[in-house]
């Protein structure tokens, strides 16, 4: 019972101590992203296209098939109400509050993050930071800024395209094989789908954007410079990414809804 | 303030590792009393070594006595538990960030396996420092870098990534990198380590040829005691987290230290012991698995 509770103690304190470590590592990124953005926008830009384009292949086949799925269990489901023509609407409320941000974070984890926590951890493994660092240069702002600004920027545009396509998925299902009207599939969407929706939607994908690219670099930053550090870093992002993000998605909605 | 010099060619005289009176600022770097831990394993106690200016200092020692770990000291990467190092007269780990950037720019570094940057070609790499540091037109960038890549003999390399070059390739780029800024001095980790001998002849020319032509400071950390030794002015033997022997290449040669008589020749067993301390032999091989 005693080494239970000191290993509890333990654990606790351990990840307290990570906590404040993540902590200090963001605030470090705040305070020179900005001089990072307008002095060398073209490091970022290249990182932008990294990431995005790293991601947009998977985006896209996720995305057609995630609003196929949709376009078939809405209709399931509404045609017991007599309503399928709210198809259009209830897909579209469906990824822009929810599935968008949250499965395009879960996928950029899975794609950008663990390339880029890898790719920093193995410049670590290999010296290459402390090489910078020798020749004056900080890692931080050459290396690890670029790259989660990258990752932040490019996470709205995923999820955006994420919608468009899974929308459009849906659509084909729904109006083409299960034969919803087309004119009401679309003219309800127009008519139930509030700015304060697109809103909530964007925030959430703005706000993984942040996580899941701070957890990517700073794990990649904080791995044990070995092949199994490395190894252990990219498992990590992908896990505490998927863990965080789905906590932090109930926060926002109760905060954004209620 | 200086004495006349008399040369004193009696066995004790004062080898390029002590400081003569009346010639106070020869050394370059300074290590004085140094101690670091590293967990629970005591890596240096009480180490002293000074590097003259302009000469090529070897530091050598078993795998695993802590070689990179004093490099990693002395470039303030890390922090010594005890004692200083001064590099120029002053102390590395009371300057502040700009300061060791600045002290940082003066130092040229390769790394174990090079540590070139996996994303940039060789051109790329060795512009590295000068873009990150000067607004120097592409046009003398470009003279720069293959200046230094000709020297260490890969101007042909330019567009090749890094991972297509071979080890010993690799630490010669790494090399003209170094070099690229044209540092006070230069600092080479295991540069023969995992090399074909022909590779390892080129690099030791290389190290000598760049010490001697642009009059920098060389400071070389191995194991390779034969190879090091036949370019190094002075050696500094370390074991056990001091330093056990000092000197010319002859004068280490001659030392009567049977540890140093082991390391100098290479023998597998003697002071330093070829087997890991564990049970007896016979009773574990009839022990059974229980043991
Ligand atoms: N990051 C580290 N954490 C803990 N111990 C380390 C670390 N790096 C090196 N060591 C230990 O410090 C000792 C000296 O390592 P190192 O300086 O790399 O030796 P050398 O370069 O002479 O082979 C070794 O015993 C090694 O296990
Ligand atoms: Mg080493």
């Amino acid at each position: 019972m005693k080494d239970f509770l000191t290993d509890a103690v333990q654990t606790l304190v351990t990840f307290l101590q990570g906590l404040g470590q993540l902590g200090l590592f963001f605030v470090s990124l705040l305070v020179y992203s900005p001089r990072t953005l307008v002095r060398r926008p073209q490091l970022v830009m290249r990182q932008v296209y990294n990431s995005g384009a790293m991601s947009l292949t998977i985006i896209l086949t996720c995305g057609l098939f995630v609003g196929m799925v949709l376009g078939l269990q809405g209709f399931d489901t509404l045609q017991r109400f007599g309503a399928e023509e709210a198809l259009g609407t209830f897909a579209a409320l469906s990824l822009v509050k929810e599935l968008g941000p949250v499965l395009t974070a879960l996928l950029f984890a899975g794609r950008a993050g663990t390339a880029l926590a890898s790719e920093i951890g193995l410049m670590r493994a290999t010296d290459q930071l402390a090489a910078m660092e020798m020749m004056a240069v900080d890692p931080i702002r050459r290396v690890v800024i670029p790259r989660f600004l990258g990752g932040v920027i490019s996470m709205p545009f995923l999820a955006a395209i994420f919608n468009m396509v899974a929308i459009f998925g849906a659509y084909l299902v729904g109006v083409s094989f299960m034969g919803v009207d087309e004119g009401s599939f679309w003219s309800q969407m127009y008519a139930n789908v509030a700015v304060a929706d697109i809103n909530q939607g964007i925030i959430k994908s703005v706000v993984f954007g942040v996580v899941a690219s701070l957890l990517a670099v700073f794990e990649g930053y904080n791995s044990v410079p070995t092949a199994e550090g490395v190894g252990r870093a990219t498992t990590r992002t992908v896990v505490i990414t998927a863990i965080v993000v789905l906590i932090m998605d109930y926060m926002l909605t109760a905060a954004l809804i209620g | 303030m200086s004495e006349p010099r008399h040369e004193v060619p009696e066995r004790d005289s004062p080898s390029c590792t002590e400081s003569k009176v009346g010639e106070p600022d020869k050394a370059i770097v300074e290590i004085q009393d140094v101690a670091f831990t590293r967990g629970a394993t005591r890596i240096f106690d009480g180490l002293n070594i000074r590097i003259p200016r302009g000469k090529i200092t070897a530091v050598m020692g078993p795998s695993g006595t802590g070689k990179t770990t004093l490099l990693r000291l002395m470039t303030g990467q890390l922090t010594p538990d005890r004692g200083q190092i001064l590099v120029e007269g002053k102390d590395v780990h009371s300057m502040s960030r700009t300061e060791l950037y600045a002290m940082r720019r003066k130092m040229g570094m390769l790394f174990q396996n090079g540590a070139l940057l996996t994303d940039l070609d060789v051109f790329e790499n060795v512009a590295f420092p000068l873009r990150e540091h000067t607004n120097l037109p592409e046009r003398l960038i470009r003279h720069i870098v293959l200046t230094k890549l000709h020297a260490v003999g890969l101007r042909g390399t330019w567009r090749m990534m890094p991972s297509a070059l071979s080890g010993g390739m690799a630490r010669r780029v790494a090399m003209a990198r170094a070099m690229a800024t044209d540092p006070e001095i230069i600092i080479y980790d295991e540069p023969l380590g995992g090399l074909d001998p022909i590779s390892m002849g080129v690099i030791l020319r290389l190290i000598k040829r760049l010490n001697d032509a642009l009059n920098i400071t060389t400071i070389v950390v191995s194991h390779d005691v034969q190879e090091i030794a036949s370019i190094a002015d002075c050696s500094y033997l370390i074991s056990n987290g001091k330093v056990i022997a000092s000197g010319k290449p002859d004068e280490l040669r001659e030392n009567a230290n049977p540890i140093v008589q082991q390391f100098m020749t290479g023998m597998a067993d003697g002071p330093v012991p070829f087997h890991y301390p564990g049970p007896d032999y016979s009773e574990q091989l009839l022990g059974g698995s229980s043991e």
